[in-house]
């Protein structure tokens, strides 16, 4: 068993941020460049973390897989990103963002965290500008905003469809800054595969380098990962393909407690799946929503009509008919449970059943096409390279899909995780998004995560670390976490046995779609527990992993990470399992309200809506690794105390 | 539908490459050329041949990681969009379809379809950022931009960085690229302190790499996926000259012995 101190500072919610940046250790100037941070990933959250690591004056080497920083997963954010201006002055604060972020995360993430995020959301986009970054402007020149799901003020900043790739660029060129004047040594195509702890503390990782296949050792004085989600999992998803999961397991290995690891979140407006070859699904971004109106039709023999043939009398818009204050601006897990019970009724789209329309045909009538084409254009051009079919004419076919996942490495309000010296960013960690993340918050947290929030904190954790003593690479627990690497390596590939490793994923991914997806029971997560102990188990007997490992090899590369994740999905279930309620993204068939709940007869929520249950759950999971992989894992829980929020009911109606 | 591969087949720098024909199985015209790839390497695998080696990630046409050169076309025969949102149903059942990687000089070859890009990296690590450190920046609405000048900006910053203006150009030059880049800063007020700088740092970088010069045959526009404009070509180059004449910007030793 681990303690999950929480380490929050004391004293009003509003003030604990600066109180706690003041109380912390600061490092001399002349020491600072004694100390080593290696920093794993360069997506917002890595990227924004060396550069001003580098900034302060540590010295800081940056390791990805990718061949190039800029290429990290955060490329592909759509949307947009929160800040709390008020730019609008719609009302919007710094309270009514952390209040709509702790609501949007059914009440289960960490208060504090989350009132930080809130805070510094207005320093980042002040850095973002600064740095170049073209966001959409008004006329007059100054920064235009739209509104997301699950918020009713505009506060969302955006940058055409590609503002993940205009606020990487921005972090990108702050990193390049960095790495032109010395401050950062950047190793790219180099995969982190396990992490060095010595006396209990974070000081090194094992490196493959992917083009030659050499495994070195690196130490440091402290270890950051940045290394993004896991929604993988499922193999079918919106995430690149490389992204993975393998550093935080390999950390959870070693003994990071692993955060409430069943709380994914699942898109609502994704386009459908259309085959079993299928690698990839598509994100339509939710900026749709302000202006498609989601449908399906009334009764199931119209679900095969064309949608022009079906009568507006005869339509379901049942986003506005059940959350009529939120409407199609509903949060994720809330549109895309009901997409998923109108497709259970029958009533779903598309060759498959599986789909719901987006339609934009009145959005078309009040603003004209131009508009419409100005707006979303981008987003109408890549349906259209998908389906073959034009959105402008006809509504949009779409289904959820697997899109992010707020569980991660635990960690505390400095980012530490309850392995001193191992920090956690962005979206690898757990904290700020509890069971649902709200859209465009994800890129906020990363950055503040990356500018902001660990340059104030790790100077705490190093200052207790004596300057230029870190241990050499010799020590003898770098030499056993290269062997550790060496010989999964070496398994790998000299396992002789008849199955790629892309089948094995594409078998773990529709068992964890299936029994720890949008909808969850007892009796399907304990299937799902023993059908996935069992492929691991098949795995390790059965996978022919073809190649060397003293050159480029993408089967090697893929089939350690798949391993990682089929025990990861297990955890996931387990926690599932464990969480006997509802709350945001994960929600268990056996708690939710009936007709006959107070909630329900007050008009609060609708019947089926996630059932929470404080009194027993207000807990963060963090689970410990048993010690192997087919020993149960350890429960450690660390208690929701909310100081100044009350933790309410969730409505959207 | 069906169709037959000539795919360039290299193991390493050091070996010599052929092309060598894959058969695909039966395919649905909805799939995406990386999921047909996809499916020949799961093929591959299953007869206990090595797949082919390519590099995708985020198969939606944003990372600028795939690559490919298709029938002779970088990214393949449409106009604006990438290789991995390239679909099957652009071909023809029994086609024959040439893949090969992205060639170039400063772009070495990994294996198969793989080549390293890092160039591009090393030309922006000349100069391609503007200075401002962490927690330093004014509120951001203190500056106004123009619309159409953030536009036209967003215009050249929507660059994925994949390297397709390289590999189609004859002489291999990376002008577009470097363009995109110098503009997309080089327009936007925040970056006018450093723009000859930028300009001349990220240039001669370029020309250090091994890129070829530019011959103004816009074949480069032609297969960019996110159809990055020529006239960056010319605005680049007019502030490589003001960088020129301006000279060096000697640095100002910080005076006084206080
Ligand atoms: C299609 C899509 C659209 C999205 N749109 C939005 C949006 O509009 N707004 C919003 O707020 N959020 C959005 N999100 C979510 C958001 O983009 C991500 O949560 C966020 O960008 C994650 O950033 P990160 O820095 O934590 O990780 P990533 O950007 O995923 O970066 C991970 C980094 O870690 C490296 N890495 C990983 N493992 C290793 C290893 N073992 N060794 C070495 N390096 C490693 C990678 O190379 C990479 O550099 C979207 C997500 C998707 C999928
Ligand atoms: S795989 Fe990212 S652009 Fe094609």
């Amino acid at each position: 068993m681990v303690t999950l101190s929480s380490n929050i500072p004391s004293g009003p919610l509003a003030s604990k941020w600066e109180k706690h940046k003041f109380a912390t250790t600061l490092i001399n100037p002349a020491n600072k460049r004694k100390y080593k941070i290696l920093v794993v990933g360069a997506g917002l959250a890595g990227s924004s973390a060396s550069a001003t690591l580098a900034e302060l004056g540590f010295e800081v080497h940056n390791f990805v897989f990718h061949d190039s920083p800029r290429r990290a997963h955060s490329v592909a954010a759509q949307g947009g990103i929160n800040a709390a201006k008020n730019y609008q002055n719609d009302g919007d604060s710094v309270h009514r963002l952390f209040y709509d972020t702790i609501k949007g995360g059914d009440f289960r993430a960490r208060e504090a965290n989350v009132y930080r995020l809130a805070e510094v959301s207005l320093n980042i986009i002040d850095q973002c500008a600064a740095q170049g970054v073209p966001f959409a402007r008004e006329y007059g020149g100054l920064l235009d905003n739209r509104s997301f799901g699950g918020a009713q003020v505009s506060r969302t900043f955006y940058a055409r469809g590609q503002t993940g790739q205009q606020l990487l660029l921005g972090a990108y060129s702050a990193l390049n800054r960095n790495i032109a004047n010395g401050g950062v040594k950047s190793f790219t195509h180099s995969e982190m595969l396990d992490l060095v702890v010595v006396d209990g503390h974070a000081k090194g990782i094992v490196v493959r380098n992917l083009q030659t296949g050499e495994i070195t050792r690196h130490n440091g004085d402290a270890v950051v990962l940045a290394t993004g989600g896991y929604g993988n999992v499922y193999n079918l998803s919106t995430y690149a393909r490389g992204a993975n999961v393998t550093a935080s397991w390999r950390a959870y290995k070693r003994g990071a407690c692993f955060g409430n690891p069943c709380y994914t979140q699942i898109h609502p407006t994704c386009i459908p799946v259309s085959g079993d070859y299928q690698a990839k699904l598509t994100l339509m971004s939710e900026s749709l929503r302000n202006d498609g109106r989601v449908w399906v039709p009334k009764r199931k023999e119209d679900r095969a009509k064309r949608p022009a043939d079906i009568a507006e009398g005869e339509r379901d818009y049942y986003l506005e008919r059940m959350y009529s204050a939120f409407g199609n601006l509903a949060p994720r897990d809330v549109a895309s449970r009901a997409a998923k019970t109108v497709c259970d009724e029958g009533r779903g789209v598309g060759e498959t059943g599986l789909g719901v329309y987006l339609d934009f045909s009145a959005a078309i009538q009040r603003l004209g096409e131009g508009k419409v084409r100005e707006r979303y254009g981008n987003l109408f051009a890549m349906y259209h390279e998908i389906t073959n079919e034009n959105a402008y004419q006809t509504p949009m076919r779409i289904y959820p899909a697997v899109h992010y996942t707020m569980g991660g490495l635990w960690v505390d309000y400095n980012l530490m995780s309850n392995i001193p010296g191992l920090f956690v960013l962005g979206e690898a960690n757990f904290s700020d998004h509890g069971a649902n993340r709200l859209g465009a918050s994800a890129l906020m947290q990363g950055l503040s995560d990356g500018y902001f929030v660990l340059p104030a904190t790790i100077s705490g954790y190093l200052a207790s670390q004596n300057p230029g003593k870190r241990p050499a690479t010799d020590n003898d627990a770098f030499k056993e976490a290269e062997e550790n690497v060496q010989a999964i390596t070496k398994r790998l590939l000299g396992n002789k046995g008849k199955r790629t490793p892309y089948s094995f994923h594409m078998e773990l991914g529709k068992l964890v779609w299936e029994h720890c997806g949008m909808a969850r029971t007892a009796a399907g997560l304990t299937q799902g527990i023993k059908a996935i102990s069992a492929l691991r188990e098949a795995y390790w007997k059965e996978v022919n992993v073809l190649g060397e490992s003293n050159d480029w090899n993408q089967s090697l590369e893929r089939a350690g990470r798949i391993a990682d994740f089929i025990e990861l999905g297990e955890l996931m279930c387990r926690d599932a399992l464990m969480r006997e309620e509802s709350c945001g993204g994960h929600f268990r068939e056996e708690y939710q309200y009936t007709p006959e709940d107070p909630e329900t007869k007050a008009g609060l929520v609708n019947p089926g809506d996630v059932k929470r249950r404080d009194d027993q759950f207000a807990f963060v999971a963090g689970w410990e690794y048993g010690g192997a992989p087919d020993k149960a894992p350890v429960l450690n829980k660390e208690p929701l105390v909310y100081e100044e929020v009350h933790m309410s009911t969730r409505s959207y109606k | 539908m069906k169709v037959t591969l000539k795919v360039w087949r290299q193991k390493n720098r050091s070996t010599p490459g052929a092309f060598k024909t894959h058969e695909t199985p039966e395919l649905n015209v909805n799939m995406s050329f990386l999921e047909m790839l996809d499916v020949v390497n799961e093929q591959l695998a299953n007869r206990g041949e090595e797949p082919i080696a390519f590099d995708h990630d985020c198969r939606e046409g944003i990372c600028g990681t795939c690559s490919l050169v298709i029938d002779g076309k970088p990214h393949g025969p449409h106009k604006g969009i990438t290789t991995c949102q390239t679909y099957m149903r652009t071909f023809n059942d029994g086609d024959e379809i040439v893949i090969e990687p992205f060639r170039a000089k400063a772009f070495p070859l990994i294996k198969d379809l793989v080549v390293d890009r890092k160039a591009f990296d090393r030309i922006q690590h000349a100069g391609g950022y503007i200075t401002v450190r962490t927690g330093a920046a004014p509120d951001a609405n203190s500056v106004p931009v123009p619309k159409q000048t953030a536009d036209f900006a967003m215009d050249a910053a929507q660059c994925i960085g994949c390297g397709a203006c390289v590999a189609a150009c004859k002489n291999a030059s990376a002008m577009l690229f470097v363009a995109a880049k110098i503009s997309h800063l080089g327009l936007m007020p925040q970056g006018q302190p450093e723009r000859y700088r930028r300009a001349k740092g990220m240039v001669d970088q370029m020309d250090k790499e091994g890129f070829g010069a530019c011959t103004v045959t816009g074949s480069c526009e032609a297969v960019c996926p996110k159809e990055i404009s020529l006239d960056f070509i010319a605005r680049m180059n007019r502030d490589y000259g003001v960088a020129l004449l301006k000279g060096d910007a000697k640095a100002v030793k910080s005076g006084g012995a206080g």
